[in-house]
């Protein structure tokens, strides 16, 4: 009898566990599959040279879809995103230069300079008391007008080794800065292949966005947009979960930024590439599972969202689809990745649950 | 106002002085005195509006008053928000429920003051607890690691229950918890809070329920029109006495006589209705001028049952006729169609029912408004004519039809829910527990309108949990039981131990 | 804490924004005069044939707005105005003759189907689903220009109504006027606009109330579509041709038309005088920002703060108690 029924909870945990991470495995398998069939495609698949170009055209969309998840399990969105990525670009591109330590500072600043927009929109959403799409909305013409005045005309300085290093393998940045006998020692080898920002990407996973959905702060983020009264009633802060998670967000989006600088060795504030990321940012997350009315999802899960995006435009590009026809193709496969949620409203048995 | 009882015990743990609040124009408290001891179970009664909400909201932090002071434990206590209320020992279980839908039971328990390793929350740990606290309660039955979007209402209410309790407070503050709860587990709570009191606490309920009352508390203090009327010791006042002291004027009989003779037309005919898991085989009639009542434990097909006749559920199996005429309803549009002119009152009022920050007359119109348009264009005076009969017919006491619906009280509300499908001329009205939180003066007013619409020939379908509702109310009694009706009660069966006996199932082994 | 307002406050809640949006039309018509007395010498901006040149440009933006307005009453947004706006347009130069402004206008009901179904039917949220619909368009557009601009030319009918002027008055706005007119009595007189407040509110409860929510929903789309294609038709007409990317500018600063009039972002409230009011406070904004030949950064940092600093004012949300 006591085992049976502890059998039957083992079975509910497990039950409850699948519910839970279902949108996440979904959108993995989702991943894997268009990738390895990239990958099976492309005359040089499964190489390190695919996988670093890859992993660099990812990263700053999966750096700013990171940056949108935050305001939106929050309830919030957050339209500002790309425009800060684009003025940490700017920033960085005059900043990335010198001496290590003058680039160290640099880097910090341009992280830093994210954080603090982050940190705006959350004091004009939290202390304005204005809904956030609005907000940023404004916000983000704001930091796009900064980034314009930072960078008129694209261009910029950024100093090569750095460059070269972030965006390569690891055994790249062993050779650049000698460490590991210049990459070549035999303990090296077995991870020398992997490529930069692959390890960035996971860094800021597991040191970030982790512990901050297991802190208390991110866990009212979480509460919040899920019943932001309830939030309230239970003495949760929500005035500084808020501003916790767009600083979060802020922070990501200026990551993105410094790392677009490092792959592009320029600075361009380029109006309409900033709304391109902010759409896209917002796509990731939803693919990732995270729902757009708040409380569920998470940031893994809009990495893996941003990965599916881009593997689908890696596709177009092996299969030498007709440039005039892409844009067409990436809209409708957009557009019917979104719709996959509609399949839901099918199984829907009774219709007040679709109104929720 | 004060009352020589209360001088008995030498200082009082929770008091109020001179509390006064005002909504813009509406004073939902007036300088109020109020405490409240340790190791006592200290009732708050009075109608809806009468300024009970305000007074716990106040306790708790929710609002502040505009004058008068609020003493704990002796000292002068300001709060600014539940964060600083929960701090200081006192915790309330509020009506509406605060809990975190998409977050696990476990997450919602722990919330204010998780368990943490290395400054990150212990989810291990978090779970042991939320064990322990639920064993507390005789929740067992519920995972800790389930959302708690996907626990029934009833669970839902005792987790609140559960969160409350892990906070370990001092005061503890009850708003209609128990309303939503079933029987069972009424019970497990009131016992709780007998144990809770006995180890010290100070504990403060309101409830529209009499006998629960009855049952647990040792103090009792009316509260009327944002004032407090009296305070006494539970058993000094009979409930008669009570129930006069709260609404300030004499009331009669609880419920309206019964109609005796129903006629022997069918309004709604229902065979062989399936839906999912939830509906099997349910067959029922109503006839012409006849209330039918709903009766079982909470969740046992009830409001399935309401809301599949209505329109709402997708891919019900079975006939539905109305006045003899076999009909297929697929929305709520098809279902307020003349030919079949449904209404129901939802559940929730707030979310379902109401259009709270919208006007009075732009919730009224809501549902009648293709009735009331000539053209492309809506009639304004016929419109404004519908509206004031809507409002004089169901009394509802409102400054103006402009004003938020938000603004009214909860009682006044629910008659603007009703007043609104009223207002389409229904021959068949489906309720879903409609005098859920309300107080008692409304009720009878619910209660008599029903009847005089019953009179009218009009028929009606009504869920309740409130069994006193079901023999007072009904002509005939469907109970249900896990998704069937069990059992149908008439006349003098319809009685306490017929409906308790067939709403858990035990007729087989009683007769 | 909604039952905390007083009913005089409650009333001025929905005209406060349309008294400062106005006030502020009043200070930027100020500031620019000032500025323009102080460097040529002259009042231009207060001068008729200007300020009707700039409303005949605003039109554009007043039409998108209104239909813009609808959605957001909704609770819901529509992201694909931009190439809505372009794609009528380049089918109606494409198509030509009179068919041309029928075209333009079914192309925008097309998509406001399309939106529709996807929102109401489907259930997705509007502001991911308008957005790959907005993708689509673009990617269509691009396979059938060749991702150049058309070299077909908008009918003299379009231009008619683009840019000639009827007793000094443009066509332009007169054309704005009639849809504001429309979109008033749709607002406030027929059971459509109550619903659509209703479902903005709480669509739960308009559903159960009997109301169609799923048709509502479809006819706002439906229309905000078409009032898209209208401004594509329009502006082709203004520029002759339609080109690339020619929407672009009239998403962000419809959406902020509607919010600075008091729109609530979320639905369920807002006037329509104040959408208005927001499109001409925009507009001027512009005129006075190139009157200042202000470069396109500072434009920008003015026109997010402007947008921030009337939301201060009267934009606020209460704060969440319950």
């Amino acid at each position: 009898m006591s085992t049976e029924s502890s059998r039957h909870v083992a079975m509910d945990n497990l039950k409850i566990r699948l519910q839970k991470n279902a949108a996440l495995f979904t959108v993995i398998v989702v991943f894997l599959a268009f990738y390895a069939f990239y990958n099976a495609n492309h005359p040089r698949g499964f190489s390190t040279a695919v996988y670093i170009q890859n992993a660099n055209e990812v990263f700053a969309l999966a750096m700013v879809a990171m940056a949108q998840t935050i305001p939106v399990l929050m309830g919030g969105l957050d339209l500002s995103v790309g425009a800060i990525m684009t003025l940490v670009n700017c920033l960085a591109s005059h900043l990335l230069n010198g001496s290590p330590s003058q680039i160290a500072l640099g880097m910090l600043l341009c992280v830093l300079a994210g954080t603090a927009c982050g940190f705006l929109n959350g004091c004009v959403v939290v202390y304005g008391r204005i809904q956030p799409i609005i907000a940023t909305l404004a916000t983000g013409a704001i930091f796009m007008g900064i980034a314009l005045f930072l960078r008129p005309t694209p261009g910029g300085d950024v100093d090569g080794d750095l460059a070269w290093a972030l965006t390569n393998d690891l055994y790249e940045i062993a050779a650049t800065y000698g460490f590991a006998e210049n990459g070549e020692a035999a303990w090296f080898t077995a991870i020398s292949w992997i490529p930069v920002p692959l390890v960035l990407l996971v860094a800021a996973a597991v040191l970030v966005w982790l512990p901050f959905a297991r802190s208390v702060t991110g866990r009212s983020v979480y509460a919040i947009g899920s019943a932001e009264g309830a939030a309230y009633m239970s003495g949760l802060s929500i005035d500084r979960a808020k501003i916790a998670a767009f600083t979060l967000g802020g922070f990501f989006a200026g990551l993105g930024g410094l790392y677009l600088t490092l792959q592009t060795s320029s600075g361009n504030a380029d109006i309409p590439q900033a709304g391109a990321y902010t759409l896209n940012s917002i796509a990731a997350v939803v693919i990732g599972g995270t729902s757009l009315l708040g409380g569920v999802g998470s940031a893994i899960g809009s990495i893996f969202g941003a990965l599916v995006l881009r593997t689908i435009s890696f596709n177009f590009r092996i299969f030498e689809i007709d440039p005039l026809l892409q844009p067409l193709f990436e809209g409708v496969v957009l557009l019917a990745a979104v719709s996959l949620g509609a399949l839901a409203v099918v199984r829907v048995k009774n219709t007040l649950d679709l109104f929720r | 106002m004060n009352n020589p009882d209360e001088q008995r015990s030498p200082a009082p743990h929770l008091s109020l002085q001179g509390i006064t609040k005002r909504y813009g124009g509406v004073t939902a408290l007036d300088s109020v005195d109020f405490a409240c001891h340790t190791g006592s179970i200290h009732a708050v009664l009075g109608e809806n509006g009468a300024g009970k909400s305000t007074l716990i909201k106040i306790m708790s932090g929710v609002v502040t008053p505009d004058e008068g002071t609020l003493r704990l434990a002796g000292s002068e206590r300001q709060f600014r928000g539940p964060a600083d209320a929960n701090a200081a020992g006192i915790v309330c279980i509020f009506q509406e429920l605060s809990l975190i839908p998409d977050l696990s039971v476990a997450d919602n328990i722990c919330i204010s003051n998780p368990p943490r390793r290395l400054g990150l929350i212990d989810n291990r740990e978090q779970i042991r607890r939320a064990e322990r606290v639920l064993a507390r309660i005789q929740c067992e039955d519920v995972n800790p690691r389930s959302r708690v979007r996907d626990l029934p209402l009833s669970r839902r209410q005792m987790v609140e229950i559960a969160k409350a309790l892990s906070r370990h407070p001092s005061v503890l503050i009850l708003d209609e918890a128990t309303s939503a709860l079933t029987a069972a587990d009424v019970d497990n709570v009131l016992a709780l809070l007998r144990k809770l009191r006995d180890e010290g606490l100070a504990i403060l309920t309101i409830s529209h329920r009499m006998h629960e009352i009855e049952a647990v508390a040792d103090m009792c203090s009316v509260f009327r029109n944002g004032q407090h009327i009296e305070t006494f010791r539970e058993g000094d006042r009979s409930p008669q006495s009570i129930v006069q002291m709260m609404i300030g004027r004499e009331i009669s009989a609880h419920f309206p006589d019964k109609r005796h003779h129903v006629s022997s037309e069918k309004a709604l005919e229902v065979d062989a209705l399936n839906w999912e898991d939830r509906l099997k085989d349910i067959k029922l009639d109503v006839g012409k001028g006849e209330i039918v009542g709903l009766g079982g434990l909470d969740g046992q097909g009830q409001k399935e049952l309401l809301l599949g006749l209505f329109g709402v559920l997708r891919k019900l199996r079975g006939t539905v006729r109305i006045d003899g005429r076999e009909v297929r309803i697929r929305t709520p549009l098809d279902a307020k169609q003349a030919g079949i002119n449904m209404a129901l009152i939802p559940e929730d009022r707030k979310t379902e029912g109401l259009l709270l920050p919208m006007s009075i007359e732009d919730n009224l119109a809501l549902a009648s408004l293709q009735n009331l348009s000539r053209g492309l264009f809506v009639d304004k005076l016929a419109l404004s004519a519908a509206i004031d009969s809507g409002i004089s017919r169901m009394q509802i006491k409102a400054g103006s039809p402009q004003d938020a619906v938000s603004t009214l009280s909860g009682g006044n509300q629910q008659k603007v829910v009703i007043a609104k499908w009223l207002m389409t001329k229904p021959k068949l009205v489906l309720l879903n527990d409609p005098t859920r939180g309300i107080d008692v003066g409304t009720k009878q007013e619910i209660y008599r309108l029903l009847r005089q619409l019953a009179e009218d020939g009009v028929s009606i379908l009504i869920y309740t949990t409130d069994y006193e509702e079901l023999i007072g109310c009904c002509d005939r009694v469907a109970v249900m039981y896990d998704g069937r009706i069990v059992r149908e009660l008439q006349g003098d069966d319809i009685n306490e131990h017929n409906i308790i006996a067939s709403s858990l199932n035990m007729d087989e082994q009683l007769a | 804490m909604n039952s905390s307002r007083k009913r005089l406050l409650s009333l001025s809640a929905d005209d406060k924004p349309i008294l400062y949006a106005g006030l502020f039309v009043i200070l930027i018509l100020a500031v620019g005069t000032a500025y323009t007395l102080s460097t040529q010498g002259t009042a231009t901006l207060l001068s008729p044939t200007y300020l009707l040149q700039q409303l005949q440009v605003g039109s554009f933006l007043g039409v998108v707005a209104a239909g813009m307005m609808l959605v957001i009453l909704l609770g819901h947004i529509d992201l694909s105005v931009p190439w809505t706006i372009a794609a009528a347009a380049m089918m109606a130069t494409t198509v030509g003759g009179p068919a041309a402004i029928p075209v333009g206008l079914g192309v925008g009901l097309l998509v406001g189907l399309v939106n529709g179904f996807g929102v109401a039917y489907l259930r997705i949220p509007s502001m991911i689903f308008t957005l790959g619909v907005n993708a689509v368009l673009r990617g269509l557009m691009v396979a059938h220009t060749g991702g150049f601009a058309p070299q077909t030319a908008a009918t003299p009918l379009m231009q008619y109504l683009a840019v000639h002027k009827i007793g000094g008055i443009p066509v332009a706005l007169l054309v704005w006027a009639a849809v504001s007119l429309a979109i008033v009595l749709l607002l406030n007189r027929t059971s459509l606009g109550r619903y659509i407040f209703a479902i903005g509110n709480k669509e739960a409860a308009a559903y159960l109330a009997g109301v169609a929510t799923r048709r509502v929903i479809i006819i706002a789309f439906c229309l905000c579509g078409m009032l898209s294609g209208l401004a594509g038709t329009l502006l082709a007409g203004y520029s002759t041709k339609a080109y690339q990317g020619m929407g672009d500018a009239y998403l962000l600063p419809a959406i902020a038309a509607v919010v600075i009039g008091g729109t609530h972002i979320l639905g369920g409230r807002g006037r329509y005088v104040g959408t208005l009011l927001g499109v001409i406070l925009i507009v001027l904004l512009n005129s006075v920002l190139s009157i200042m030949q202000m470069p396109e950064a500072g434009r920008q940092v003015i026109y997010g703060s402007v947008i921030i600093f009337m939301l201060l004012v009267y934009g606020r949300g209460s704060k969440v108690t319950q």
